[in-house]
């Protein structure tokens, strides 16, 4: 018994050579870029300002926050970046599709698979706060030119997203519907349609709440939403205002998660 | 002619209105309000099928009112103020500046950039790291399977889910006041990033993890501390390190951004190329960016590839 103890210990997968040469890899990258950070000690005021920070998220500016009319009231401004997200995500999640299907390899091969990955990871690349700009010049400020990026924007991500899920099609499916004399559209409605729907609508959700986070940010560079009020409280110095802003993200944020797992884990379960 | 044409064409419509309102009805009564009268269907031999209660009408209909709302809110809205033909005149200024970035394509100002580029890297190096190395023992303490008191994990859950929420750059905006511009803002946010979705998708793996393993060196007589590194560090270390290099990817496309608020790094380039028009510097910098991606989504890939 311990002989076969000890036969399987020596026989055990000897990964040492492979671990310390990832360990070794990584060690070197960190140390390398260790470089930039150029500590100068605290700003003596900044801590000062941290702290008034932290305070001031304990009591933030409720009658700002909790004011529902209309004007630059925190609820209105929420409203404002939900709804550039939300927009922006359809738009993407619609304008995704025809990327997707471009660039899937089981649908239009290598090359073509190749040239629309290449597409999607450029758009993925490209800064958001850049392409916001650029539609600021067409629309001028304000929450249009926000759907607007983030539509674009989404493409990347939500098509790269739908291609795995196109070329997961479980061709079975179609072969079995084929056998009964469906045609081709009965094939597409009844075959594809439904293996697709619930996880493209998942990835569509999926990435609306990461659009929310973008849309609240997207407003440092003018296109609409919180991100400008608060970054503007912050410059000012108004703490309780900016904790105030913080609030309505982090509750609306919260908010959206909670509301985008119910819907996701019901369409896993295919309801 | 004429007028023996309006009569057909305003009867087509009332027959489009008409079949529209029939769909809707339709529509209505067999996905929204679901009485078990219209999800049942009869078979010529009388046998009945019920169809499960399904959400996805109400969604639908949720989905197309919320759209429309908000629609109303936003571009109803711009265009009540700014003329449609104005929106079209200024769309060229949108090509205008792909164009530029390509035709005025300045390469050498490339050796400029490296510097900036460095720094974005290093920053998105050092941040995901450090988020990293504090993630992982976070992470054990809020799996639910490994603490048994669902009160500590339910807090960490919690407090992670708040750092979750604030984007990076406010996090950078507010940490600026305390360190003052430069790339340690960026290090120290991107290290928070990490922290919170790396926790997050660590906890979820622990969860489902195989306890047999564990449970079983401890019955050799192992501590606790033992055989936990013996049998759950195994099984954790190459998903941990594969959603390291995940992270890390995500790291460096934001990290261009991170130097909006004056955390260092190429992002103060983009930005002051953007706003004094020179495009095709632009231009340079996001195909340096873009090739900069590529190479590590490679490395990244390849690494994760050998891992498993």
């Amino acid at each position: 018994m311990n002989q076969e103890v000890l036969l399987m210990y020596e026989k055990r997968p000897k990964t040492f050579v492979k671990n310390l040469i990832l360990i070794l890899f990584f060690s070197i990258v960190i140390v390398w870029s260790t470089q930039t950070m150029k500590f100068n000690g605290l700003n003596p005021s900044g801590i000062v300002i941290s702290k008034s920070i932290l305070d001031a998220l304990a009591k933030p500016n409720l009658a700002w926050l909790l004011n529902f009319g209309t004007g630059t009231s925190i609820p209105r401004l929420m409203l404002e970046t939900v709804a550039m997200a939300f927009l922006g995500t359809i738009l993407g999640a619609i304008l995704a599709v025809p990327f997707a299907f471009l660039s899937a390899r089981n649908i239009t091969g290598k090359v073509a698979s190749f040239l629309g990955n290449t597409v999607i990871g450029m758009i993925r690349t490209f800064p958001i706060f850049i392409l916001g700009l650029m539609f600021i010049r067409v629309t001028g400020p304000g929450p249009l030119a926000g759907v607007l990026t983030i539509g674009i924007s989404s493409i990347g991500m939500i098509s790269k997203l739908y291609v795995e899920i196109i070329e997961d099609i479980d061709n079975g499916i179609i072969l079995a519907l084929d056998a009964t004399g469906a045609n081709s559209f009965q094939r597409i409605r009844y075959g594809i349609i439904p293996q697709l729907t619930p996880n493209f609508i998942s990835t569509a959700i999926y990435r609306f709440e990461i659009n929310v986070r973008n849309a609240t940010i997207l407003s440092l560079v003018g296109a609409g939403g919180i991100g400008f009020t608060l970054t503007a409280a912050l410059a000012v110095y108004r703490w309780t205002d900016a904790a105030a802003a913080l609030w309505g993200i982090v509750i609306v944020v919260l908010l959206i998660e909670v509301i985008s797992n119910k819907i996701r884990s019901s369409l896993v379960s295919g309801e | 002619m004429l007028t023996s044409k309006t009569p057909t064409s305003t009867n087509e419509k009332r027959n489009v209105g008409k079949i529209l309102i029939d769909f809707v009805k339709h529509f209505f009564e067999r996905h929204v309000i679901q009485t078990k009268k219209t999800r049942t269907t009869t078979l010529h031999d009388g046998a009945s099928i019920t169809k499960p209660f399904s959400y996805a009408g109400i969604y639908l209909v949720v989905l197309l009112a919320l759209t429309y709302y908000f629609w109303d809110l936003i571009v109803v809205t711009y265009f009540n103020v700014t003329p449609f033909e104005l929106f079209v005149r200024r769309i060229p200024n949108f090509t205008n500046i792909v164009s530029k970035m390509i035709s005025d394509f300045n390469l050498p100002y490339l050796p400029q950039i490296i510097s900036p580029l460095v720094d974005t890297i290093q920053m998105a190096i050092l941040g995901t790291f450090i988020g990293a190395i504090l993630a992982l023992p976070v992470a054990f303490f809020a799996s639910q399977n490994l603490v048994k008191s669902k009160i500590v994990t339910n807090l960490i859950k919690l407090i992670l889910s708040f750092v979750r929420t604030i984007p990076t750059l406010v996090y950078a905006a507010i940490l600026a006041f305390a360190f003052g511009y430069g790339t340690t803002v960026g290090v120290i946010a991107t290290a928070i990033f990490t922290f919170g979705i790396l926790t997050k998708m660590l906890y979820e793996v622990i969860e489902t993890l195989d306890l047999g393993a564990f449970v079983a060196v401890e019955s050799t007589g192992a501590t606790k501390t033992k055989a936990f590194i013996a049998s759950i560090v195994p099984q954790i270390m190459g998903t941990f390190v594969s959603f390291t290099l995940y992270s890390f990817e995500i790291n460096i496309r934001s990290s261009a951004i991170l130097g909006y608020v004056g955390a260092g790094g190429i992002g103060i380039l983009l930005d002051d190329h953007m706003t004094w028009r020179e495009y095709g510097h632009l231009g340079v910098i996001l195909a340096v960016l873009l090739i900069v991606v590529f190479i590590i989504e490679n490395i990244s890939r390849f690494i994760r590839k050998k891992m498993s």
